[in-house]
């Protein structure tokens, strides 16, 4: 029982990581009608500006005091997301307004594809170390209940603690602001919303900037956790499922999405797994994703898809 | 004024609706035939095959393949590396498993288990579009991924999980030549090539177009969406299949799972996309243009910083192939969505009215 | 010499359509003759292309069924009520842009074409002969619209009355016994309504096709419908020749507003 819960609680936690990159994606998309393939670039990308940054800035100014050094290097790498959000929207978007879905599609392919190459051009293609005082040590909990207690990796519940408020502070964003709500306008049809004069280019700068900034947290929290490297940007193909299951135009959803797709791959791997031969995580969360596809499209909170002729 | 149609009048409707309605055209074609087969085998050096010719042929059928679900059937495909891998391990369960398996039949049925591979996984398409059936797609790319790697049956449970062919002939004739490789590669990729073209221009073709410009509209006219759909994966699966065994037997020799990673169906989209979807001539240009690519930039770079005095590294040429790779599909993207295909089309309509400019 | 108007072919009972909060159909029931040009006409957003969807099986009505030649059914299949003989044109044009003049109308040969898979990669034998069979009569159908000069342009390209053009030659490319025409004559001038009108008159005659006709021209409508029906916010408010419902006093109010 408590192996199970011990599991649960893991897989909760490892879901919350994933609702973290989900978020980018669904943020962009409710508020631009893009899926943005290249969210995972850009975790990749912060995580790499984060990491080198918070290195070099020792070196260049002397400063070693770690939480500083970590300050800076966060807020001069949020710059930098700026920066790329800027660019995309306008090298790339400006151009492919009111394009059909599967253009916008494979052009974030492409910046997904730019963005890996440069990120591993400017700040190099090693493995680095993001140290922002994470506790690494499990914690044994609960024992009162459970004798021994129930391993508790701290990492992972600051990690998804940090996750839950960013949740609550964009949630709020989207549905008390004003810009929250030209966001949402955006994301229904674009060229509606600039007849009534909302700015489509600001809008999709600040989008994407926000989103950059997510993918800065998701890669602080995931390159803490696994050293920043380039199978971090593969972690944005681990994330798809979740915006499926829980719908695409979803805050909540990419959450509860996420823990569900954490809890279902670790329990399925855990118990399934040995029947099968194992390793069945890399498909676990695709498959479900697939049965709800064929089942209920629009995911667990998302907007009925509707064709008019 | 070198392509000129004048005169070149059309008196029945075969003649009207054939593949190559112009004369230069045919002449065309009959001559990069005659080089692709006659002459290249005499010229190319050992390199040229192995790095270049092979893997475009090979590449240029699974992009083919790929075209036809993605640029004609306009259903977005993520899994064409997942195809890739079914016809590679069933042609070479076939192969190692019944003796005495000749080598096209085995290619071939190897076609077919990527076909009810594709079929099943092409299921989705019925319900969903876009993005969702990419993630359907993606299932497919994943659990093959799995499935190769843990089934041990598919890889005849050898212990480290990698298989090999060796001793191939056809039809008698031995393959162990590059030129031999070559040309058999090149026959079938023509055979398919003519085949998928005539498919295209056909009833099924409309139907596959119809269905990808407005679905709505194809049902009503009495398209059934189901059929067209799961033909169009049909199709592209068995010809995606076919190059995957052609990949792995011909070209590789020996391989394992992560030969068809997801990396490979994202080239393989790439070459779709740059080389023109709905066209099957655009299959051929961004093979090309992909295959060529890292090896012209592998030259190409350290030549260029060597003049400027200083030294690149590997990494740095394969950061660059990532770069220009995406700078590549996000340019055609928003200048020319048709891809090299329609930028070809537009030089032979300059060609026609040249020397004036329109 | 035009055929003589017939029995009830189609016959719509009380059909009830509602998307979420919105009635866009209450309570419908009308019929329609074989051979008979037959008129849906009412303000905008009166659920007129909400009607020739259910009719089409593109909208599945939440109350109420439809009787085509005897059969009743409560969904209407869009597969189904092609090979029935049912065609149609959009509003808002749904032509495949991506292919020319000539393929669009060819697609609407498809249900027609029976070589399979096989033969047609083969493109020999059955395959071509069938090919042959019906580029004739979608060249007969080019002709009768007098569009040959664009068969091979891709339609994206062509100006949009042309575009309804293409847009009835695929329907007709059907041979249909019922055909269902969404406005074809919107945003044309008044040479282009005559040369429409024309083709809906000659194809009424020539093929007996029973047309259902939406549109907005009060002048087309009187003069080439034999029966008209009247919808007004999802309601029918009037049904009957031309001048019966001319005259009818819930149609001048739907029309001109009360207080006249």
């Amino acid at each position: 029982m408590a192996f199970f819960l011990e599991t649960l609680l893991g897989g909760l936690m490892a879901g919350m990581l994933y609702s973290l990159v989900a978020l980018g994606f669904v943020l962009i998309y409710k508020a631009s009608g893009v899926f943005n393939f290249a969210q995972g670039a850009m975790v990749l990308f912060a995580a790499l500006a984060m990491a080198r940054f918070a290195e070099w800035l020792p070196q260049l100014t002397g400063l070693t005091q770690p939480v500083l050094v970590n300050l800076i290097a966060f807020v001069l790498a949020g710059g930098v997301m700026f920066m790329v959000a800027w660019l995309i929207e306008r090298l790339v978007l400006r151009r492919l307004v009111n394009q059909e879905g599967t253009t916008l599609l494979m052009a974030t392919l492409g910046i997904a594809y730019f963005l890996e190459g440069l990120g591993q051009s400017i700040f190099g293609n090693d493995i680095y170390k993001i140290d922002i005082g994470m506790p690494k040590d499990p914690v044994m909990a609960f024992d009162h209940v459970f004798p021994g207690g129930l391993l508790i990796n701290q990492e992972d519940l600051i990690a998804a603690l940090i996750a839950a408020l960013l949740v609550a502070l964009l949630s709020v964003f989207f549905q008390k602001t004003s810009t929250g709500r030209a966001l949402r306008a955006v994301a229904d049809d674009h060229q509606a919303a600039q007849s009534i004069g909302i700015p489509l280019n600001r809008i999709w700068v600040i989008v994407w900037c926000v989103a950059g900034v997510v993918a800065l947290v998701a890669g602080m929290i995931w390159g803490s956790k696994l050293g920043v490297q380039f199978s971090l940007a593969t972690i944005a193909l681990r994330a798809l499922p979740v915006v499926i299951l829980g719908g695409l135009t979803s805050v909540p959803g990419a959450i509860i999405g996420g823990l569900i797709i954490g809890v279902g791959e670790k329990l399925s791997e855990v118990f399934l797994g040995p029947y099968v031969g194992g390793g069945i995580e890399i498909w676990f969360a695709y498959v479900l994703a697939l049965l709800f596809l064929l089942v209920r499209p629009q995911g667990l909170f998302g907007e009925k898809i509707i064709d008019r002729v | 004024m070198f392509y000129r149609e004048n005169g070149q009048f059309k008196t029945s409707y075969p003649e009207d609706q054939q593949i190559f309605p112009i004369a230069q055209d045919r002449v065309f074609v009959v001559l990069l035939l005659l080089v692709a087969f006659a002459a290249v085998p005499f010229f190319a050096s050992d390199y040229m095959f192995r790095a270049i010719l092979i893997p475009f042929v090979i590449m240029a059928m699974a992009a083919l393949g790929v075209n036809i679900l993605v640029g004609y059937c306009g259903q977005i495909s993520l899994g064409s590396g997942a195809f890739m891998a079914v016809g590679a391990y069933g042609a070479y369960n076939f192969f190692a498993r019944v003796p005495d398996m000749p080598l096209l039949p085995a290619l071939l049925l190897g076609g077919l288990c990527a076909t009810a591979f594709g079929v099943l996984f092409g299921l989705p398409s019925l319900r969903v579009r876009g993005l969702y059936l990419a993630v359907a797609t993606l299932a497919a790319q994943f659990f093959a991924d799995w499935m190769f790697l843990r089934v041990k049956w598919f890889t005849l449970d050898t212990p480290s999980g990698s298989v090999s062919v060796s001793n191939l002939q056809v039809f008698g004739l031995p393959l162990d030549s590059d030129v031999s490789k070559y040309l058999f590669c090149l026959t079938l990729l023509v055979v398919i090539a003519l085949l998928a073209k005539n498919l295209v221009r056909g009833a099924i073709g409309r139907e596959w177009m119809a269905i990808r410009d407005m679905d709505v509209a194809a049902a009503v006219i009495g398209i059934r969406p189901m059929y067209a759909k799961l033909s169009a994966f049909a199709v592209s699966s068995f010809i995606i299949g076919v190059a995957g065994s052609l990949w792995a037997f011909i070209y590789l020799g020996s391989w394992e799972p992560s030969a068809f990673s997801v990396d490979q169906s994202f080239r393989l989209l790439f070459m779709v996309i740059i080389g023109g979807m709905g066209s099957i001539m655009g299959g051929f240009l961004g093979a090309a243009f992909i295959v060529i690519l890292p090896i012209f930039l592998n030259q190409f770079l350290p030549m260029v910083a060597g003049l400027a005095g200083f030294e690149i590294s590997t990494t740095v040429v394969s950061h660059a192939e990532l770069m220009i790779f995406g700078a590549m599909i996000v340019w055609f993207l928003i200048v020319e969505p048709h891809g090299l295909a329609k930028l070809w089309s537009i030089g032979k309509q300059k060609m026609r009215v040249w020397p004036f400019p329109y | 010499m035009s055929k003589a108007i017939g029995d009830v072919i189609l016959d719509v009972h009380n059909i009830s359509l509602n998307f979420g909060g919105v009635k866009a159909l209450s309570d419908i029931s009308f019929n329609v003759r074989e051979h008979e040009i037959r008129a849906i006409i009412g303000p905008n957003g009166a659920g007129k292309s909400s009607m020739l969807n259910c009719i089409n099986g593109v909208y599945t009505p939440q109350q109420g069924n439809i009787t085509f030649r005897g059969q009743t059914f409560s969904h209407m299949d869009s597969h189904q009520v092609a090979v029935m003989g049912v065609a149609r044109t959009f509003q808002n044009l749904a032509l495949f842009k991506g292919m020319s003049v000539l393929d669009n109308i060819m697609t609407g040969r498809n249900l027609r074409m029976k070589s399979n898979l096989l033969w047609q990669a083969l493109r020999w034998g059955p395959a071509e002969r069938e090919e042959i069979e019906h580029r004739l009569r979608v060249e007969e159908i080019i002709d009768f619209l007098e569009i040959q000069p664009y068969r091979k342009t891709p339609v994206g390209q062509l100006p949009y009355g042309l575009q309804k053009r293409v847009d009835l030659g695929r329907a007709l490319a059907l041979e249909p016994q019922v055909l269902l025409l969404d406005e074809p004559m919107a945003g044309m001038n008044v040479e282009e309504k005559q040369d429409m009108c024309r083709f809906i008159l000659d194809v009424n005659d020539e093929f007996g096709t029973t047309v259902v006709l939406i549109e907005h021209d009060m002048g087309v409508v009187m003069d080439i419908s034999d029966r008209v029906v009247v919808l007004d916010y999802g309601k029918k408010i009037g049904d009957g020749t031309p001048d019966e419902v001319r005259n009818n006093p819930e149609v001048i109010s739907a029309y001109l507003g009360t207080g006249h």
